[in-house]
This record gives C-alpha cells, structure tokens and sequence, in this order.
C-alpha cells in the first residue's frame, strides 16, 4: 500500500515515478513515452515478419520459378520453410527482449531523476 | 521388411510413458504444499523449465505425427502449420507477453474482468476458453485411440480413456507445481524420441541410396503441377484447391496461427508463473528456440515417407511416422524405433491434453466458486456467501473439462478431428488476439466494444467450425468453401474492426482507472508504483 498525496512542489521536485502516481502532465508523459517506445518496438518485430514471411506464398505464386530453384540441392521452398525460417524467428525474437528490456531500464533511470522538468 | 509390428513393444512404451508421468506428477507434489503451489507453482517457476513446460504442452500429436503425415500427403505447403505454430510465438513475444504477466491475470477472463471490470465480457471470455479447449482436446483423444490401435492392435477406442484418466490422476492431484515437471519432461522426451529414432533411419536411407523426394512429383493427393509436391503454394493449403483461392487459404492459415498462439487458453496459464514481466519475455524467447529446434524434425520424416510409403496412402498418413521404422529397417531394430516413437506420441497426447484441463477447469471452478476469481488469485477474491474450496472446485472442473470431450470422441469416431485444431486457432485468434492486442496497447477500450468483437469474431470462426466439421471432405474448392472453411483472414480483422469502431461509438464507457492498469501493464516492476 503506498499513501500518495498532491504533489509537494516547494519542498523539492518529486521523482518520475511520484509524478506517475499522482497522475499529473508530466507523469503521464513518461507512460505515454514507455507506451509509445515499446509498442513501436513491438509493431516492427510483426512488420517485420509480415513483409519476410508474410510474402512468401505471394512471391511464390507470382513467380512460380523459384520452384525449380534449389540451395545444395534442398528446394528453396525446402530451405526456407524447414529450414532458415526457425533461426530467423529467434533472431528476432533476441532482438525484441533487448531493445524491450533497454526501453525499460530507460525507463527505470527516469522515473527515478527528481531533476526531471 | 517387417509390416506387423509387434503389439507388445507398443504396449510396454505406452506403459513406460504412462508410469514416467505419474511418478513424476507424485514426485512434483511433494513440493505442493500451498494452494498458490497448486494453481501458478507459486510464481516461482524459472524461464528455461517454464519455456521446456510450455514447449512440452503445446507439440501436441499434430506436431509430433500430424506434420509429417501432412507433407507426405499434401507436400511443402504444409510446413506453413509448424511455421505459423512457432511464429505465432514472436508475435506474442513482440505484443503481450510482459503485459500480459503483468496484468496478473491467471486465465483469459481474469484478462478480461481486470480491464474492463464486465461481468459479461468475462463470460464470454469463458465460454469461448471452454470453447477453444475441448474443440483442441477432441482430436488429442481420437488420436490417442488411433495410435494405440497402430503399434498395438487395441480397440481404436481404448486410447482416449487412458489418456483422459492419466491426466486426470496427474492434474487432480498435483495441480501446477508438479504439471510443470510433467510438461517440460514430456517436452524433452518427445525431442528424444524423435530424434534418435531419425538418425538411425537417415543412416539407413543413405546405405540405402533412394533418392529423395525431390525427383518425385506432388503430393499423394495429386495436387498442383509436376514439382508441386515441393513448391509450398502450387495447391493451396488444403492440397485440393488451386489458384488464388489457394493462395487465400494459405494466407488465412497464416493469420489463423500467426495469432491464434497468444489465445490459446493453456498458454495463457503458464505465463502466470513466471515470477515478472522480464521472465515472461525470456520465457517465451526460450519457447522460440525450442519449438524451432523440434520443427525441424518432422518434415525430414514426412520426406523420407514420401520415399519410402509412397504408396501408403492418403488413410495411412497420419500414423507414418509410426509405420516408417517397419517400412525401413526389421525385426529388432523397427521394433525398438517403433516403440520409441509410441512413447514420444503418447508423451504429447498427455502433456497436451493436461495443459488444455489446467486452462478449462481453471475456467470452469471460477465459474463455480463464487468469489468469482478465487480459484485464479486466492489473494483477491471477495468473501463469499458460501464456500467451495477451490482445489476441491478445480478438481470437479477438471473432470469436467476431460469427459466431455471424451465422451465426444467416443460417440462420434467418424468425425473429421484432424482440422479442429486448426479451427481452435482460427478460433482464438478471432476472439482473444483482438482482445490482448486492443486490451494491452490500447485505452480506448470499451466493455461494449469488447464484446461486440467477441461475437463477431465468435459467429464468423465459428461458422468455419461447423462447415468444416459437418461438411464432408470432397466439399468442393470454390471460394466459397475456401471461405468458409479457413475464416481467419477474414474474420480476425471483422473482430479488430468491430471491437474499435463500437468501442468508439462508446467511448463514454472508458473505465475509469484504465491509466493504473497501464501503468500496471508496462511498468517495470522494479519501480514502485501505484499498480491498482
């Protein structure tokens, strides 16, 4: 349970994360931000695949090619689906828990700053 | 080459797996000893045991023998299921996995009544767990009857049952703490049993000196032109239509289990246990890398069976996997392969099956407890005005939650179970994805809205339901039925449209304290702040 109260200004400047709690302009813009910068984040890793994966059978259909292809002598279509594809989407997986988890460290050290605007 | 197998090699790695289970269960309870061990492990569950746990209950039969079986007959197109399976992992990863920790939600409807504070939202959201469930429960347990019928000759009805009452025993008694042993046991298990049996028959196939399927023509069901058995989208995902209405059929797959995976109600569960919103991320990013490990299997059996079982038929192919140690190798060695492969399938009907009866008689003892989430989070409940213990109301779920669709399978063997776990994708990913997805990022959202999304995305993916299951397998290839049969790419974004533009229309109906549910969603738990 934590007691908040309206916000002490002449005493000292309040901290982020009291600003958050008392719900005032400036707390809220840090949410916003965290909000903003972690649902970017995570909107790219799905653009990301849409445009990798999600391409794939409309590539395939419009060029029905790149069937006879083969990589080592495995189909491309072999290659990629059972294959290439797995890395891939752990790649960008580790990715997405780095940046998410430097979003939140940002966060962490700005809520904390009473020098804060 | 020996075609009979022998019943009692069958038998016995049924009975090895059956045992390994309950001693583990019974091993798993000595360390349950609180009634928050029984429900979420305490909270306290590491990421790579809860990511082995999650990767074990979700390679369900259709992973471990449905892929194969798949690609031997409908060829490459069918590799976009174990894609989408393990894609729909970074999509929950990238979008709710933290949040949805965070929300301190144990099941879908606690999701739901946690943001928007609706008794009606809630039910929806549980009957539509219930739903999804049993429709993903159904062919764990025909699968089961036709498997123990393959290696040894049992009655095909005799498999549900057993399955049913050793996950009973082993839910029942152990609740979560020991599942999670079971599960991320069975998940390495099924690796084993799939992989030492394959390096054997890949040495043996290359004494052999066959050539691979690469110089054979389309799949066993004659579908597109001569290469088509390669080529992922000559024919369409069902193998039967071509052109763009194959090209939409794959595309709905894609949307079905690129999305569906975050609202599968069993997945839901384990996230609880993760002690925070980092260790949810981990999690998931360890179930990536173990299910993309396990994918890489069972397309090599299905192009091996297309070498050697090409004239196995299209009735034979789901229990390839099982026949092709006889196909390849005899006596003793197609025995012990074979008994291997038994033990990995029935390994994944149980741990399947136990992770779906945790998730529905979790849903379905909050329905019976009046406190309402009492069973979920024991902290929150309000007093009630009269009492049912919530292990004794789980317990009564969980019987619930396995005979019915038991009882289902049994009455109606004829049914054509292998699409419904597919349909529960489209299902959930109609339903739940919009309702995380808007839930988690968006404050707009309204009780009303929500549940307009629900309905519309509900009737839409549950018209396909009742197409595909009553319909008969030469319905036709027309758009059509290709609509029909694979709503998904249409039905998800109904849901996302309607839950927005009603929430809109009654944005008067924002709750109240949405920005401290933000703020609990998303904020590191490391900093203190007021989470509501």
């Amino acid at each position: 349970m934590r007691v908040t109260g309206p916000p002490r200004r002449s005493a000292r400047r309040s901290s982020g994360a009291e600003q958050i709690d008392a719900g005032t302009a400036v707390g809220e813009v840090y949410l916003r931000s965290l909000l903003a910068e972690q649902l970017r984040l995570g909107l790219a890793v799905v653009g990301v695949l849409a445009l990798t994966l999600g391409s794939l059978p409309a590539v395939f259909y419009l060029a029905p090619g790149l069937a006879d292809v083969r990589v080592l002598g495995v189909p491309l279509a072999w290659a990629v689906l059972a294959g290439a594809v797995y890395p891939f989407l752990f790649l960008l997986g580790w990715l997405h828990v780095r940046r998410s988890e430097a979003n939140e460290r940002d966060f962490v050290e700005l809520v904390a700053r009473r020098d804060a605007p | 080459m020996s075609e009979e197998l022998d019943p009692r090699w069958g038998g016995a790695a049924v009975a090895v797996v059956v045992v390994a289970t309950l001693v583990i269960s019974t091993w798993g309870l000595r360390f349950s000893r609180t009634t928050s061990d029984f429900f979420v492990a305490s909270r306290r569950v590491r990421p790579l045991l809860n990511a082995s746990a999650i990767g074990g209950e979700y390679v369900s039969a259709a992973s471990f023998l449905g892929i194969a079986g798949l690609v031997l007959a409908y060829g490459a197109e069918m590799l976009w299921y174990p894609v989408g399976w393990t894609a729909g992992y970074l999509v929950l990863l990238a979008l709710v996995a933290a949040p949805l920790r965070r929300s301190g939600a144990y099941t879908l409807p606690d999701f739901a009544e946690a943001r928007l504070a609706s008794g009606p939202v809630r039910a929806a959201s549980a009957l539509l767990v219930v739903a999804i469930g049993w429709l993903y429960l159904l062919p764990q347990f025909q699968g089961a009857g036709l498997t123990l019928a393959v290696v040894t000759g049992a009655p095909s009805w005799l498999g549900g049952p057993v399955v049913a009452v050793v996950v009973l025993v082993g839910v029942a008694s152990g609740g979560m703490r020991s599942i999670t042993f079971v599960q991320a046991f069975q998940y390495w298990l099924k690796l084993t049993a799939l992989l030492a049996p394959l390096a054997v028959l890949v040495v043996v196939w290359h004494g052999d000196g066959r050539p691979l399927p690469r110089d054979l023509g389309t799949g066993l069901a004659g579908a597109g032109g001569d290469d088509g058995w390669s080529t992922p989208f000559g024919g369409g995902i069902s193998g039967l239509a071509a052109g763009p209405e194959g090209l939409y059929l794959t595309y709905s797959v894609m949307v079905a289990t690129f999305l569906g995976a975050m609202g599968l109600p069993h997945v839901v569960v384990r996230f609880y246990t993760n002690p925070d919103g980092r260790a949810a991320r981990r999690t998931t990013l360890g179930v990536l890398g173990l299910l993309g490990l396990f994918y890489l299997l069972p397309p090599v059996y299905g192009a091996l069976g297309r070498a050697y079982d090409s004239d196995g038929g299209l009735d034979g192919a789901d229990t390839m996997v099982l026949r092709l140690p006889g196909l390849m190798t005899d006596g003793l060695v197609a025995d012990a392969l074979t008994a291997v492969l038994t033990a990995g399938a029935f390994a994944a009907f149980l741990s399947t099956s136990s992770g779906l009866t945790i998730a529905v008689a979790g849903v379905l003892s909050q329905a019976v407890t009046p406190s309402g989430r009492g069973a979920g989070s024991p902290a929150r409940g309000r007093r009630p005005r009269w009492r049912i213990e919530p292990v004794t109301a789980f317990r009564v779920g969980a019987v619930l939650a396995v005979a019915v669709p038991c009882a289902a399978a049994l009455a109606s063997p004829g049914l054509p179970v292998a699409r419904s776990v597919g349909l529960a994708f489209a299902v959930a990913a109609s339903t739940f994805c919009p309702l995380l997805v808007l839930g988690i990022w968006w404050r707009g959202l309204t009780d009303v809205g929500a549940l307009a999304g629900l309905v519309a995305g509900g009737l839409g993916s549950g018209v396909g339901v009742v197409v595909a299951l009553t319909a008969a397998d030469d319905a036709g290839t027309g758009w059509g039925t290709a609509l029909l049969t694979q709503p998904a790419a249409w039905s998800v974004p109904l849901a996302f449209a309607v839950m927005v533009l009603v929430s809109r229309a009654t944005a008067g109906r924002v709750p109240a304290d949405v920005d401290r549910f933000m703020v609990r969603l998303h904020t590191p738990e490391i900093v203190p702040l007021d989470r509501g």
